[in-house]
């Protein structure tokens, strides 16, 4: 099971409810994918348009856990007060912390990200930050009273996968108590079944599954993938090696003769 | 007095961010407000004067990744 912040989880799959076609297609994508924990933005509301109420609706009807995002803030100023509107507008205290660098990466900005989870940790959130494999900054959001570190994949909706794989392995054995979800760039099941192989607690997507042709039926694979890659990882994966090795045993080959063995 | 809501400059006459969110028909809808960077709670809006150039933020739930 998977547990965040004293809370537990069935399901390892964390989704995104951003640009799916339609709200009953994200509905019945939430559904098939089993996901537990939804991500949700905050944005500016229109007094005559009032998008955000009808959405809501939608939200608090699905039952998940929502985890609010500071999707576009660039500053830890930025990302503490759209953190503290989220508190209050979704009542709850996770936030998943995003401080963004650049537009053409959408990579953490580490300095900014350490500087707000401190801020919000020792005023009582919960803080699932996005940041990179980086370890020196990973330690520094430990140390600030993160619980969970969510390590990008690939940049936000390039679908690249797993980039640096060396770091990620490097990160899992280096916190091997800290929940660790690769957060964004999934774009493949076999992307988050990866994930799930290395050690990973959980994935967190969503334009694979929201852009995919079929959605629904992408939330079911995404599901099987994180699901088979856990198992994976719990019964324990054989090590690489270099050279082949028979899988059929040797002893008894028909026709055998001492020469070939050399 | 003018200030810039939700980036736009508009003209309002409302003294509070209360009055503000109450004329824009915000009364009972679910937004959160911060005014010049700073997250201003739903119960804090009404001790909330509002001054000439002031940047007021009213947001409500979004889809997110």
């Amino acid at each position: 099971m998977l547990e965040l912040y004293g809370k537990k989880f069935t399901s390892r799959m964390l989704l995104g409810t951003a640009g799916y076609a339609s709200p009953d297609i994200l509905r019945q994508a939430v559904e098939t994918s089993g996901a537990e924990i939804v991500t949700v933005s905050l944005r500016r509301e229109s007094a005559r348009a009032r998008t955000g109420q009808g959405f809501w609706e939608l939200i608090e009807k699905l039952g998940r856990l929502v985890l609010p995002n500071t999707a576009g803030c660039r500053t830890a100023k930025e990302a503490v007060a759209t953190a503290q509107m989220a508190r209050e507008l979704f009542g709850t205290t996770w936030i998943k912390l995003e401080v963004i660098a650049n537009d053409d990466t959408l990579q953490p900005e580490l300095f900014g990200l350490v500087e707000a989870a401190t801020e919000l940790c020792a005023d009582g959130f919960q803080v699932l930050p996005y940041t990179t494999e980086d370890l020196s900054a990973a330690e520094r959001l430990v140390a600030a009273g993160c619980d969970v570190l969510m390590p990008w994949g690939s940049p936000i909706g390039s679908a690249r996968g797993l980039l640096n794989k060396t770091a990620l392995h490097s990160m899992r054995a280096y916190f091997p108590e800290t929940p660790l979800i690769v957060d964004a760039g999934i774009g493949t099941p076999s992307h988050a079944a990866e994930a799930m192989e290395m050690g990973y607690d959980g994935v967190l997507l969503n334009t694979a599954i929201a852009k995919a042709g079929d959605p629904i039926k992408m939330a079911e694979a995404f599901a099987k993938a994180i699901q088979a890659g856990r198992i994976a990882y719990e019964a324990g994966l054989i090590e690489p090696r270099d050279m082949a090795t028979p899988s059929t045993p040797v002893a008894g080959t028909p026709f055998f003769k001492i020469d070939h063995a050399s | 007095m003018q200030i810039l809501l939700n980036g736009e400059r508009v003209t309002t006459d409302a003294s509070t961010l209360d009055e503000l969110c109450a004329r824009l028909g915000f009364g009972e809808a679910k937004v959160a407000t911060a005014v010049n960077g700073s997250f201003v709670a739903a119960g804090a809006r009404e001790r909330t004067a509002l001054s000439e150039a002031d940047e007021v933020e009213i947001v409500a739930p979004r889809q997110g990744g």
